[in-house]
């Protein structure tokens, strides 16, 4: 019998060396002539533990990391393949209590199966929730998803039910769905996790919102800085087609649903969803006026339904367990769970996924370990580049929708990026302009100049030039931008920016 | 430039729904930029104006219209990886290669980009060299790596 091992062939494994890990462990195992097969799983989302190795024995899977290279003798030699005892050996895997604390409902596979092979997909409740969608009619699936209480996890939490009933009740020749894997946000990584982790997950919710809205072609936009996501999507999508899972007669509905993958090039804006289906298109990513809404009047004047990787992702556990069992999850109006992704100055960064409600500070210290640096944290961007940066002492707020946007700041897509006390933040708020600036679509004044105005006023205040004066100019500015952008990318900026501020004065000189 | 190499890639590409961004990826795969002839060629089969093609070219940063070095280095200057050095990490890798962004180094094996985010943070900094992204990147990893790579180019 041969033992199998596993080693992650996600690219943030692969960054930390899991590549030559795993050419190393089946060489090693071809000298000691021992059969081995070789797994190469999604990541665990454990990132200190890069690359993480795996070997399944009888008392389950016992997990060894961060495993380099040359351990790799020294492991074999040890005994790992019995999972005996090693300076890097960490037990069995489950009971890490990073990943033991977590609720994985989107990210149930991850990390556990080989993304490509449809057998492990079957085999770990893989297409319940497709085989469950042909069974219904549109609306039932529609009402499930609805009652589910899952709003879209890109980051404006808009119920997907509604939207979703929107593009149902529209009257079209064509019908599209759309994901949207743009994840441009800094500290974001979910999707990319999911996508070549177990991609037939977001597959899967694709074709039952096919199916849910009548709607036979589907679009995956991924972003050019993700060239294995996008391999690996290809691959999986052709072999679910084989198989019967998206085609002509999608799980024997009799219903059609084709579906390819497409590549950004290189543009936060195309993450908006308008710019995204401009880009779609084939134009430059400028951001459209609504309405008319994408549901409507969405890729090629159709309509559309476009969703995150997360909401997609959302949608097989729904169908499967039904709306009751993912609405248990979460609090208030945040149901169900969402994928947090701990980066930054974390000792432990990765990927936690838990329902709504736990607060920042478990997250940053009971997850993530508090800081690497062992310096204090200061400030905390949750919700990507437009997001605001979080005081200390706003740490014990919920992670709930309504929660942080009451204090002025937002969940978003989940990102968690955490700073020690060596932060600058007037360098920060300084960034987040030049970031609008970089990434402006150009078609409204207030983002496309406001934003290099912004990085002008902020240099003056950093200098010391006439602070008083352009800390108002600044906060004028902000006001503008925040009013007069047509897209939250010129009218969130100035969360960042204020929250910068406000929280930490000091850093600006006032 | 081999103006028939082009034509082949484009009629490949030319039936896709939304075919531009196809076939200007296509394009730079195969070439490394896209070359100036390209953009007549695309505006007729895509049956678009040569300034349309010229815009949407030059809006993306991924496409270049100038052969770029043997390898591409792209640094992540976005948040997660400012918290953990990139500031530091980012001068450093100017100063060792000589360049600033968008430039290329004299023995033309590098060109350096700024990139927004590699999906990679919780292993902050990274970068990418070519297709292979690497995290945790010190100042003495990126000398190796570097190396490593100036081999290879
Ligand atoms: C500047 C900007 C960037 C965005 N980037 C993304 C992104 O990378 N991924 C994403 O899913 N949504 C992004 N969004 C949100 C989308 O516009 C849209 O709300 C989302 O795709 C809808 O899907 P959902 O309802 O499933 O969240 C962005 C929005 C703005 C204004
Ligand atoms: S706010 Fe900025 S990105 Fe959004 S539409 Fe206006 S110019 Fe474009
Ligand atoms: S912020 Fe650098 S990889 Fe995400």
């Amino acid at each position: 019998m041969s033992v199998k091992i596993y080693v992650p062939q996600d690219s943030g494994a692969l960054s930390l060396g899991a590549e030559r890990v795993a050419k190393a462990i089946a060489a090693e195992a071809q000298k000691r002539s021992l059969e081995i097969k070789l797994v190469r799983n999604g990541s665990r989302g454990m990132f200190w533990l890069e690359p993480l190795v795996e070997v399944h024995t009888a008392q389950g899977r016992i997990a060894y990391g961060p495993v380099q290279a040359r351990d790799v003798a020294d492991l074999f030699e040890a005994g790992f393949l019995e999972g005996k005892p090693h300076a890097l050996a960490l037990g069995p895997t489950e009971q890490i209590p990073f990943l033991a604390k977590q609720e994985r409902l989107t990210f149930a596979r991850v990390g556990i199966t080989d993304p490509i092979s449809l057998d492990d997909y079957a085999a770990q409740g893989g297409w319940q929730g497709l085989k469950q969608a042909a069974t219904l009619a549109p609306a039932a699936i529609v009402k499930e998803v609805t009652d589910s209480g899952l709003r879209g996890r890109g980051g404006a939490a808009f119920p997907t039910g509604i939207k979703w009933n929107t593009v149902l009740g529209a009257q079209a020749g064509q019908k599209y769905i759309v994901c949207n894997a743009d994840e441009g946000d800094s500290g974001t990584f979910s999707d990319r996790m999911l996508m070549e982790g177990d991609p037939y997950c977001l597959i899967e919710g694709m074709a039952i919102a096919g199916l849910a809205v009548g709607a036979t072609q589907g679009y995956i936009y991924v972003r050019s800085e993700y060239p294995h996501a996008f391999k690996t999507l290809n691959a999986t999508i052709a072999k679910a087609r084989d198989a019967g899972w998206l085609g002509p007669d999608v799980a024997g509905s009799g219903k059609a649903f084709e579906l390819e993958a497409r590549l950004g090039a290189g543009a936060y804006i195309c993450g908006e969803e308008t710019a995204l289906l401009e880009s779609l298109e084939g134009k430059r990513g400028v951001v459209r006026a609504k309405p008319p809404l994408p549901a409507l009047k969405g890729l090629f004047g159709q309509p559309t339904v476009v969703n995150n990787v997360m909401t997609l992702a959302s949608v097989p556990i729904i169908l499967a367990k039904g709306a009751a069992f993912y609405r248990d999850y979460g609090q208030g109006r945040s149901l169900g769970t969402l994928p947090f992704q701990l980066a930054g100055n974390l000792k432990h960064a990765g990927l936690v996924e838990k329902a709504f409600g736990l607060t920042l500070r478990e997250l940053l210290y009971d997850y993530g370990g508090g800081s690497a640096s062992g310096r204090p944290l200061r400030a905390v961007q949750v919700g990507g580049p437009l997001g605001a940066y979080v005081p200390e002492a706003d740490f014990d707020t919920p992670l709930d929708y309504e929660a942080f946007a009451a204090k002025g700041a937002m969940v978003g897509h989940g990102g968690v990026v955490a700073f020690d006390d060596t932060v600058d933040m007037a360098a920060q708020a300084r960034y987040a302009m030049e970031f609008c600036a970089a990434e402006s679509c150009g078609k409204c004044t207030p983002c496309r100049i406001g934003s290099t105005r912004g990085v002008e006023v902020i240099d003056r205040i950093i200098d010391g030039t006439e602070r008083t004066k352009n800390v108002e100019l600044l906060k004028s500015l902000c006001d503008t931008m925040l009013a007069g952008s047509l897209c939250a990318h010129g009218g969130m900026t100035p969360y960042p920016v204020l929250s910068a501020l406000n929280h930490f004065p000091s850093d600006f000189g006032v | 430039m081999d103006l028939a190499a082009l034509q082949t890639i484009i009629n490949a590409h030319r039936a896709l729904p939304g075919a531009m961004l196809p076939t200007l990826h296509a394009i730079q795969d195969e070439m490394g930029y896209i070359p100036e002839q390209a953009v007549s060629l695309i505006a007729s089969a895509l049956n678009v104006s040569r300034a349309e093609v010229h815009g949407v070219i030059s809006f993306y940063h991924h496409f270049r219209t100038a052969p770029p070095g043997r390898r591409v280095v792209e640094v992540c200057r976005a948040e997660s990886c400012q918290a953990k050095g990139g500031r530091a990490l980012e001068a450093h890798v100017k100063a060792q290669l000589g360049v600033d962004w968008h430039q290329t180094t004299n023995d033309g094996a590098f060109t350096l980009e700024p990139v927004y985010c590699l999906g990679n943070c919780a292993c902050s900094p990274s970068l990418r060299i070519g297709d292979d992204v690497h995290g945790r990147v010190s100042s003495e990893t990126f000398d190796a790596l570097i190396s490593e790579a100036r081999v290879e180019a």
